[in-house]
């Protein structure tokens, strides 16, 4: 018994590791697809907004009471540089589309790509 | 009997706090908040295998105030509270079921603890526009969650306490 079982076993494991992967790859997929070029990049702090910079600029702004180093250039935005010590966020390099966010959890901050328009867009 | 198992808890609560030790040395592979490989998670996988839900229930939770204590902040607590505690439950609720193995089981693990993390995140920082990260957090639970998986199937093959001294191994390598 047990070894007819676990040859099902292993092959429910696998449909359930493909039924992951690809919920996770058709959630990327929608995520991106839902996308358009953004026009600001909002700092949030907490969830309240304290700062948001047009992507047509160019530029480093310290953002937060300089915690963070904000970068814009060619419609884009990424974070240069941080007070935190793993610098993941600066490792996670440009955004430029809508809903696309950069997080930096020690500092609590979020950088957000916005459509312009509307206040902040909101995935989910 | 019931020494024994005290004796085995607390070897195995030092074992994922060296592993969740030598984790927080591991420098982040992915620029990404919150993936880790989830090294003590082996030692939970086990656990539920091996000794059961409750135990393994005590194991993480003084696991994770121990680990975050000494190794990192109040706030990470938070994180992976909320991560091992929805891992644990869906692990459990998986294994119940009886019809997957242990590498389906630490695979729902991984991507729950990372689904647990991304909501605390989502309350903390008062913003869902994290939820970007989930399709991320997802696959990445998938991968974690497999090598976790593959390695505790094997612990808990190797340490079966039914079996005897210098058995063949080929007969039950993986997926107990």
């Amino acid at each position: 018994m047990k070894s007819t079982s676990k040859k099902a076993r292993i092959l429910r494991d696998l449909c359930l590791i493909f039924a992951l992967v690809i919920l996770g790859l058709a959630s990327l997929v929608i995520m991106r697809s839902r996308g358009t070029e953004g026009a600001y990049a909002i700092v949030q702090v907490n969830g309240i907004e304290i700062s948001r910079h047009s992507l047509h600029m160019e530029g480093t702004i310290p953002v937060n009471g300089g915690t963070n180093l904000l970068e814009i250039k060619g419609n884009r935005a990424r974070l240069v540089d941080a007070d935190c010590p793993d610098k993941l966020c600066v490792r996670q390099g440009w955004i430029q589309y809508t809903g696309q966010c950069i997080t930096c959890l020690p500092n609590k901050l979020t950088v957000t790509i916005s459509g312009g328009d509307d206040s902040v867009e909101l995935i989910l | 009997m019931e020494t024994r198992k005290i004796a085995q808890m607390g070897l195995l609560i030092a074992l994922a706090m060296i592993l969740s030790y030598v984790e927080s040395r591991i420098p982040a592979f992915v620029a990404i908040p919150g993936i880790k490989m989830g090294l003590a998670n082996i030692v939970v996988v086990f656990a539920l295998y091996r000794l059961g839900f409750k135990e393994a229930l005590v194991i993480t939770a003084l696991r994770v105030v121990l680990a975050s204590l000494l190794f990192g902040s109040v706030l990470s607590m938070a994180y992976s509270a909320s991560g091992a505690l929805l891992s644990l439950v869906g692990m459990t609720l998986l294994k119940k079921s009886r019809l997957f193995g242990t590498v389906a089981v630490s695979v729902t693990g991984g991507v729950l603890h990372n689904l647990g993390q991304i909501a605390t995140a989502c309350l903390i920082l008062e913003t869902n526009a994290i939820a970007y990260y989930i399709p991320f957090l997802i696959i990445s639970g998938v991968v974690t969650g497999i090598v976790i998986g593959l390695a505790a199937a094997i612990v808990i093959n190797r340490l079966d306490p039914d079996r005897k001294v210098k058995d063949d191994e080929e007969d039950d390598e993986e997926g107990v």
